[in-house]
């Protein structure tokens, strides 16, 4: 079997700051990390290859060269091979470019069975490429995996997590499928994988848009419609409680707290 | 010193493990009960993490002194005690089988080492040999193919979960240091027991205890390396061994560092915060300094060691004096910074002063570190 897994490297939001004046992101000098959702959809290929020898895992990625090392941890935690597409040309890309770029990058890997995505990149927060990348590829999409439950001989039935509740849904592989972070749990890096993917020369291949058969106009900016207005950061939303007992306990408590509040 | 993506992972592997893994209500656990949860074991060992160093032919992961020191620092920054489970696989427990095993040897041990499945404890002190380590006592007497060891090692690390030990004895006692041989000893083996498990200051959750001998009869085969090369044995040991001292002690005191700072910046006292009054924030900046420094030195000892430099040795024992001695000042103003609450448990700091002192303690006390030093720079 062969899995394809797409990551970013994004900067850590928890240290980024966005600035008041501009409404753009604060960069400098804030951590990049390989974004939390595709290290979940990385730990969903790896523990298909785990249960199915010859299952190879490669992982595809759009970014600038220091992007990289990104791609050596997913090496590190198991993936097979890794692919950066880099290049000037690609700068400035919306969620179509990208799409149009990383659905060209796996045209030149050639065959797949399966394509895992995270469900959406934590410095951009779309959920578009995913499915776009799908799209462009014709193949089925399922969004918001939670939980893979059978994988069979052209098929795959996974769960798909909604707000209050979850669909069970059978697809036709090659199919996309984006996690998110219910789905497990990912592994770390190990030592001495880290080694070889930073010691072996060329671990990681760099395609430009000439490998890969795109017109410099078909990418990045030139090719991008979206122009972001505005960025900012949501209000955050205060964290919810269950409470726990019998109904009279939970009606007792959820009285109290209402009274506390001077909601009643 | 800037590092490659290699070692960046490596620290960042390692920051992650702890951070995610140990809790602070897992450590104030191990410090109050003095057990080391299992399921923590586990996932050490399921990792690699008893390997980091152990070359990749004997099932260890090939790391090098650097990387090693790194990961070494980033967990004791959040568990000390964690660290030293980890070193005593890595550094002393397969340096003396990596300086002088035989190939069987290598499998026998180290293998099961570098996978987690034998944990090895490293017994060259006696209650009479400290810092004069070759006065040992230990006795090994040739009898036909074995050899019967006599004599009582103490404060030995991980004594009561190892599942075999290096034994130092003396096999000329006329020959002083060049009588000292070592042998690889399996703890159930007849004629050892164990001493009672050392009521410690800090590093609670690692058993320590003396390991008695007996009339305890080992196959000339358990010799590890020639007869008489015992102590270069464990010099050569020792030697690696200090940078992860360094390492465990560096990572305290940025623990030690980070407590100080988020203490300071919450405690107000005469209507502001006290990390506004300048005599606590010029501490902190002190605090960083150093540490910075303590790192650098550290690191480059670990390289001048990954290029076998020539005075790489000496380097070791600089890297373990000046990080150890600094960091346990370091940890000391953290906790004045802390003021009273610094000496109550229910504050970090408190275990982290305990935990701390000890690195310029084992492994080589200052003094010997200062003889060390001294030694290269004054030989002819």
């Amino acid at each position: 079997m062969k899995i394809i897994v797409c990551a970013k490297q994004v900067p850590d939001t928890n240290e980024v700051k966005i600035d008041p004046v501009k409404g753009t992101l604060i960069r400098d000098g804030v951590p990049s990390i390989l974004n939390p959702d595709d290290a979940n959809a990385l730990e969903a290929a790896l523990t298909m290859k785990d249960s199915y020898p010859g299952t190879t895992v490669s992982v595809i990625s759009m970014g600038p060269p220091q992007a990289s090392i990104m791609l050596y941890e997913c090496l590190a935690m198991g993936a097979d091979q890794a692919y950066l597409l880099s290049s000037p040309a690609f700068g400035g890309a919306d969620t179509c470019a990208t799409s149009t770029t990383i659905a060209a990058g796996i045209r030149k890997l050639g065959g797949f069975d399966i394509i895992f995505a995270g469900r959406q990149a934590i410095d951009g927060d779309t959920a578009q490429v995913g499915p776009q990348v799908a799209q462009r590829l014709g193949i089925p999409v399922v969004t918001y995996v939670s939980k893979v439950r059978e994988l069979g001989d052209g098929y795959i039935i996974v769960e798909r997590q909604l707000e209050d509740g979850y669909e069970v849904i059978k697809v036709k592989t090659p199919c996309m499928l984006t996690a998110v972070k219910e789905l497990n749990e990912p592994r770390y890096m190990n030592v001495g994988r880290i080694i070889d993917a930073c010691e072996k020369k060329e671990s990681v291949t760099v395609w430009n848009e000439n490998d890969i058969g795109l017109r410099p106009e078909s990418c990045g900016l030139k090719a991008s419609p979206t122009q972001v207005l505005r960025s900012f950061t949501p209000a955050p939303k205060g964290k919810g409680e269950m409470l726990t007992g019998t109904v009279t306990e939970m009606s007792s408590a959820l009285v109290q707290k209402l009274r506390e509040k001077h909601v009643l | 010193m800037i590092l490659s993506p290699k070692y960046q992972l490596i620290q960042k592997l390692a920051r992650d493990f702890a951070e995610k893994e140990i809790p602070e209500s897992m450590q104030e656990e191990i410090d109050q009960t003095g057990k080391y949860p299992e399921s923590l074991y586990r996932k050490i060992t399921d990792n690699g993490f008893f390997g980091i160093k152990i070359p990749k032919e004997y099932g260890g992961q090939g790391g090098d002194n650097l990387a090693y020191v790194l990961f070494v620092e980033q967990i004791s920054r959040v568990s000390m005690v964690t660290s030293i489970y980890i070193s005593g696989a890595n550094s002393l427990g397969s340096g003396p089988l990596l300086n002088a095993a035989t190939p069987e040897q290598l499998e026998k041990y180290l293998r099961p080492v570098a996978e987690g499945k034998k944990f090895p404890a490293f017994a060259l002190t006696e209650p009479g040999a400290g810092s004069d380590a070759a006065g040992l006592q230990s006795s090994a007497v040739r009898d036909g193919d074995y050899y019967v060891l006599n004599g009582r090692k103490t404060f030995i690390t991980g004594a009561p979960i190892a599942d075999f030990a290096i034994i130092y004895a003396k096999t000329d006692f006329s020959k002083g240091a060049k009588g000292i041989s070592a042998f690889i000893v399996d703890m159930d083996t007849p004629g050892i027991s164990l001493g009672r498990n050392e009521k410690k200051m800090g590093i609670i959750g690692m058993p320590t205890s003396d390991i008695i001998l007996e009339d305890v009869r080992v196959h000339k085969d358990s010799l590890l390396g020639e007869e008489g090369m015992g102590f270069i044995n464990a010099m050569k040991t020792l030697d690696v061994g200090r940078l992860g001292v360094a390492a465990t002690a560096l990572g305290v005191a940025q623990a030690c560092l980070e407590e100080a700072i988020d203490f300071a910046k919450n405690r107000k006292q005469f209507g502001q915060r006290i990390a506004d009054f300048q005599a606590i924030s010029f501490m902190i900046a002190q605090m960083a300094t150093q540490i910075q420094a303590c790192r650098e030195l550290l690191y480059n000892s670990a390289v001048l060691k990954d290029t076998n430099a020539k005075d790489a040795g000496m380097h070791c024992s600089m890297a373990k004096l000046f990080v150890t001695e600094t960091a346990c000042r370091i940890a000391h103003d953290a906790l004045q910074i802390h003021g009273g609450y610094g000496y109550i448990k229910d504050y970090r700091i408190e275990r982290l002063y305990r935990d701390i002192r000890v690195n310029t303690l084992f492994e080589g006390t200052s003094q010997v570190q200062q003889i060390v030093i001294s030694k290269e720079l004054l030989k002819k």
